[in-house]
């Protein structure tokens, strides 16, 4: 087992795979809302990212436990997926979001305390890490059952890493 | 068998039902929604059996309610329930504690000193699972716990049990509990899993990780520390054939918890000479049985945890099976609404057994599944 393997058996994306691929970057950039990133590489018994999908950007599943696959040029950023999925692993990114170096991310969120908005926070890549500081933009709490979609504004730089925040006391 | 404190007469029903998790519950429901009087009898003070711990979302399909928190499921089963009033008898914090081969009786104990004895036509055993436990030295300090009852306490008593935690184990309990460790404020310092992979789903793992959660693959506690109560954990890293080898880390942590895996509960089973295997894939001794979930008892028949260690999903569809199963042998309504039923319950069940886990549970099934006893 090399390091790459164990980092990914221990539930950290090392690279792209079936159920965890990257946005096309030319739709991307001019998308505005944002386009949803998923990373959810193994075959579980699992749907609601497409059943919750309004717009059928999430493809339909042939099997229960297929991986989400999805159709960029139908997501609309609107993060109902983001909300629903119960692995937490759909965020969404808007890059069209602010100045150049700026980028949006919409992320799950189910820790106390609730963030709030205009505050600071920790932003943590998929080990935990803080790498930079991002200001909370808007909370919500969309399917009202505690699991919050929390806006957050990132260096654009860092969201291919960042993957939850954490607040700052 | 001690027969202190009243005993009551002989009681009669239908269908017994023992235990009102999620696989008890939605056998009373199908049972009773197809014309049978049922007795449902749980030890617990109230019905769900683990579905009331789960604070988080299922997974599954829209079916089987995926997306909605485990309590919230039970809350739903339990309002249907409530429309079948008037054919399911509850007993709460009724323990079946015997079963009489001889005459098909089975006796119980409500609280610690009311017994009554019940002769059922049919009976479903739901009985769940009980949690295994690791030995190491000076597990038995306060301190070490199993995963099961620190989720009793935090997410129905709404105590944290302590500051600092090692999670033994890396399954969907270990990965689980050591998120809604995180939610109630404690500190996870770590969780070891001696497998070379998360045993549980990945998305659980990456949860925790994210969160700065190392997960120690290949590593296995040696010792608690402590006098009088845990104060830390060694661990080291083991190789293939589980032998310690590498150096060991002494970890500061106040509570270990341990979710190493649960095994079926199936005392009733073997008092009443079903047929039993052992099946490694479903995480112990199970009873053989048929499509319709019949043991080779003719009037018992299991479904949920107790038939093999797997989900609330499975166990909800198996005691939809077991119901219709119960209904069809006691003659019950037309045999063509069984037969729907029954397809439909199956490719579910299909369904939510086609993924990664899912491939291991049917390896395992095919050891203990018969098409149909010869009845
Ligand atoms: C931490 C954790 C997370 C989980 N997450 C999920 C998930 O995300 N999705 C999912 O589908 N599943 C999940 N599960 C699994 C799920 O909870 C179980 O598979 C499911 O509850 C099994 O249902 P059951 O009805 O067979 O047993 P149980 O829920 O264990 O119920 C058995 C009941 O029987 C009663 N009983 C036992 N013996 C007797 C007796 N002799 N007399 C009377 N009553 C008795 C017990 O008190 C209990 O109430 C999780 C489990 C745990 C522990
Ligand atoms: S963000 Fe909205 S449109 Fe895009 S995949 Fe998620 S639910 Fe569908
Ligand atoms: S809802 Fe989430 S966990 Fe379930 S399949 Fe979709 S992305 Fe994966």
């Amino acid at each position: 087992m090399n390091e790459k393997e164990r980092l990914f058996n221990s539930g950290v994306l090392v690279e792209p795979r079936k159920g965890a691929v990257e946005p096309p970057e030319d739709l991307w950039q001019n998308k505005k809302n944002g386009l949803v990133i998923i990373e959810c590489p193994q075959r579980i018994p699992c749907n609601p990212c497409h059943t919750s999908c309004p717009t059928g950007a999430v493809k339909p599943f042939k099997d229960i436990n297929d991986q989400p696959e999805i159709d960029y040029e139908k997501c609309t950023g609107c993060a109902r997926c983001v909300a629903v999925c119960p692995g937490l692993a759909c965020f969404v990114v808007d890059l069209t979001w602010g100045d150049e170096d700026n980028a949006l991310m919409k992320l799950p969120y189910e820790m106390l305390p609730v963030p709030e908005e205009g505050k600071t926070v920790d932003c943590l890549n998929r080990v935990g890490e803080s790498i930079s500081r991002g200001k909370v933009v808007k909370v919500l709490e969309p399917m009202h059952d505690r699991t919050i979609v929390v806006h957050v504004e990132v260096p654009r730089s860092k969201v291919m890493e960042i993957r939850t925040i954490r607040v700052v006391k | 068998m001690r027969t202190r404190g009243k005993v009551k007469g002989l009681r009669q029903t239908e269908v017994l039902v023992i235990g009102g998790g999620p696989a008890g519950l939605s056998a009373s429901l199908e049972a009773a929604s197809l014309g049978c009087q049922v007795t449902l009898v749980d030890s617990d003070l109230a019905l769900g059996g683990q579905l009331i711990k789960q604070t988080h979302k299922f997974f599954g399909s829209k079916d089987e309610r995926a997306g909605t928190r485990g309590f919230k499921i039970s809350e739903i089963l339990l309002e249907e329930l409530e429309r079948y009033k008037d054919r399911v008898k509850v007993h709460m914090n009724c323990t079946a504690t015997g079963f009489y081969r001889e005459d098909g009786v089975v006796s119980c104990v409500i609280g610690e000193d009311e017994y009554f004895r019940i002769k059922p036509g049919k009976i479903v055993m739901a009985t769940g699972a009980q949690e295994r436990l690791l030995p190491f030295p000076n597990n038995h300090l306060p301190g070490v716990y199993g995963a099961g009852a620190v989720q009793t306490l935090m997410n129905v008593y709404g105590v944290a049990p302590g500051k600092r935690v090692l999670m033994v184990g890396a399954g969907n309990i270990g990965l689980i509990v050591s998120y809604q460790l995180m939610q109630a404020g404690v500190e996870i310092a770590g969780i070891v899993e001696a497998m070379d992979r998360v045993g549980g789903y990945w998305v659980h793992a990456a949860k925790v990780r994210r969160m700065g959660v190392p997960i120690y693959l290949r590593h296995t506690i040696k010792e608690a520390l402590g006098d009088r109560v845990v104060a830390g954990a060694v661990i080291q890293e083991i190789d293939d054939r589980f032998q310690p080898v590498g150096k060991e880390i002494q970890i500061d942590v106040d509570i270990i918890c341990m979710a190493v895996g649960l095994t079926p509960t199936c005392e009733l089973l073997w008092q009443a000479g079903c047929e039993m295997v052992f099946v490694p894939q479903l995480c112990g001794h199970v009873a053989q049985r048929d499509l319709f979930m019949r043991t080779s008892h003719p009037d018992i028949w299991v479904a949920g945890d107790a038939a093999g260690i797997e989900e609330a999903s499975a166990a909800m569809v198996e005691g939809r099976i077991a119901g219709v199963g119960v209904a069809r042998s006691l003659g019950k309504d037309d045999s063509s609404e069984h037969s729907k039923r029954l397809e439909e319950y199956r490719r579910r069940l299909a369904d939510l057994r086609g993924g990664e886990v899912g491939q291991k549970i049917c390896q395992g099934l095919e050891c203990c599944t018969v098409n149909e006893w010869g009845v």
